[in-house]
């Protein structure tokens, strides 16, 4: 095992470490479950922005209908919450078959483009559906007992059930970039054309990248309404799929970790500074958007490793 | 008198509502267009020029008492400026680059420009008093015709025509035209190829402006107009295809009346019926109705 491996290796250790004792470090538990949300949210999207390269504008459509989805089911269907969060996954991921089916037909610039626009029409649905409550939103969805046993009432039932799923979630993607069908979405991110000369059905990787991609970012949004006990329109606005392209340009597009990172540095961000600033707080996402792309496009974890490999030699 | 069950003049009165906003999404995405050709950059923050430029309309009417005629010039004027601002300190940092930096990019500025605008004016909208001169409305016999709504359809189609004219028929349309087939040969055969580029960028800017300065008497002047319109005018892009100048404008005209058609009979669907449209289109022919590449 090289240095670099072996040192990553301790970094994830220690930070899994510090998620399993955090709410006995006095962190504020609903705070830190919010950003593992966010978390694996951008994860979601990292999978196919980072590893596939394609820009998509609408993830918000994904994390907010899963959103709705699970608020609904469980408040009305009085579903129990992993039958609620497993539906609001199925849901996104099936609603990204069909987006991804669309949107693949172009690349680069028009991807983002029809995926923006397809996003804000999902947008539109759900303002005018009636079971998403409108305006409103879903208020007080409960957490109600995983596999009708174990109540989630309870800040610290809670925390562990999502630190378990964003831990799972996270190895997935992880499996996923490094088995050989990672290996041919990177193929596609660097050389599409080559990948298409090779034999490979590009499209039918892209598609199935995107539709996992969607589905995890539902799940990280069913996830959320869960914590946070509410789904409302702002899950499902152009804005939500700003913050994530934020979240992981800032972290580090095509980096495991980065994502994750960034989501807590915009999270926490909002946190401090959401009482203090008012509208202020949008102008300095957009100031950070633009240092990002002009400064240090790879972001912080990826600066980073690239500063440890230059390190080495 | 009655058209499909409709009384004529509700009828009469969204198509024509269709036309105003129709006018609207072909100035936009014809400014998009062309700053895409040149800069290789979609750019985001059009929606945010389109905003400044009816909020400087504003600000000089109600600060300064400048009114609607001079506001007209001086609106895209300033916020023109303002884009070779932008081009010069931002956006030639990104030539080269992926165009999808310069979607995030311009995609942060308009975060910016919203941001700010919305802490000093609030979400809640400013009206705009529709000039003296072209209040009221004319009786045409079969239908009443407000006379600002049918200035707004007259003056865009002008500035569209002459936008198109400029660009396909004149010497400096002609360097456009081929500085963006190939900006390294223009510039080889003595063009001054970055001052074309940000004077195009300003231009683009101030088209938007001067679209946001007609709209501000038909709808309120708000900090969030900007960014509802420019989904819409992406996706009116996607449908046209960015190849050609006259695709544009009529993609967005077609689009605005098919919108005003959908709200006179089924009006839950008007605000997805672009975007639904878009989606067909990608079905059947993704390079869009006008586009050139496969």
């Amino acid at each position: 095992m090289t240095k670099a491996a072996k040192l990553i290796r301790v970094t994830y250790l220690g930070l899994l470490i510090l998620a399993l004792i955090a709410p006995m470090l006095g962190l504020y538990p609903v705070f830190v479950m919010k950003l593992l949300c966010f978390a694996l949210f951008a994860c979601a999207f990292n999978l196919l922005l980072g590893f596939t390269g394609l820009l998509s504008f609408g993830h918000a459509a994904f994390f907010g209908s899963a959103a709705y989805v699970t608020g609904w089911l469980i408040k009305s269907q009085h579903f129990t919450p992993e039958l609620g969060l497993l539906a609001g996954a199925l849901a996104s991921g099936l609603i990204g078959l069909v987006v991804g089916a669309v949107a693949i037909r172009r690349q680069g610039i028009y991807f983002a483009m029809i995926t923006l626009a397809i996003a804000q029409m999902v947008y539109f649905v759900c303002l005018q559906v009636p079971f998403t409550g409108g305006e409103d939103g879903l208020q007080g969805v409960p957490r109600g007992a995983l596999f009708g046993l174990i109540s989630l009432e309870s800040d610290t039932a809670m925390y562990y059930l999502v630190v378990a799923i964003f831990v799972a979630s996270f190895l997935a993607i992880t499996r996923i970039v490094s088995s050989p069908f990672g290996q041919v979405l990177k193929m596609i991110r660097e050389n599409e054309p080559r990948a298409i000369s090779l034999g490979y059905q590009v499209d039918r990787y892209k598609l199935l990248a995107f539709v996992l991609s969607a589905a995890l970012a539902g799940l990280a949004g069913s996830l959320k309404t869960l914590v946070m006990g509410f789904a409302t329109l702002s899950d499902v606005h152009w804005s939500m799929s700003g913050e994530v392209i934020l979240m992981t340009l800032l972290g580090g597009v095509g980096t495991f970790f980065g994502p994750a990172f960034g989501a807590g540095i915009v999270i926490a961000l909002q946190n401090m500074l959401a009482d203090k600033v008012g509208s202020w707080v949008t102008v300095i996402i957009g100031v950070i958007f633009v240092l990002c792309v002009l400064a240090f496009r790879k972001g912080i974890v990826g600066e980073l490793q690239a500063y440890l490999r230059r390190r080495q030699r | 008198m009655e058209i499909f069950g409709i009384p004529h003049q509700a009828f009469l009165g969204q198509l024509l509502l269709g036309l105003v906003n129709g006018a609207f999404y072909a100035m936009l995405s014809l400014g998009l267009a062309v700053i895409f050709g040149l800069l290789d950059i979609v750019n985001f923050a059009h929606g945010a020029l389109y905003m400044l430029g009816a909020f400087a309309a504003w600000i000089m009417l109600d600060k300064f008492g400048v009114n609607y005629w001079f506001a007209l010039i001086l609106a895209p004027l300033v916020v023109g400026v303002l884009g070779v601002v932008i081009e010069r300190v931002f956006l030639k940092r990104l030539y080269g680059l992926d165009p999808l930096y310069g979607l995030l990019l311009t995609f942060g500025l308009s975060l910016i420009f919203e941001g700010i605008f919305r802490e000093l004016f609030g979400v809640s909208g400013q009206s705009y008093p529709v000039p003296e001169l072209l209040s009221g409305a004319t009786n045409l016999g079969f239908m009443v015709l407000p006379n600002y709504r049918a200035w707004v359809v007259v003056v865009s189609l002008v500035v569209c025509i002459g936008t198109w004219y400029l660009i396909e028929r004149t010497r400096l349309g002609a360097y456009l035209r081929a500085g963006t087939e190939n900006a390294k040969l223009v510039q080889a055969f003595g063009v001054n190829v970055p001052l074309m580029v940000m004077l195009t960028y300003g231009a683009g800017a101030g088209l938007a402006a001067l679209a946001g300065v007609l709209a501000a008497p038909i709808i309120q002047v708000n900090p969030l107009m900007g960014s509802n319109l420019i989904i819409v005018v992406f996706a009116v892009v996607v449908i046209g295809g960015m190849g050609s100048i006259m695709g544009s404008i009529l993609t967005g005209l077609g689009l605005g009346i098919i919108e005003g058609l959908t709200r006179v009979f089924y009006p839950e669907a008007s605000s997805i019926v672009v975007f639904v449209i878009m989606v067909i289109v990608l079905m059947i022919r993704p390079a869009g109705l006008f586009g050139k590449e496969a």
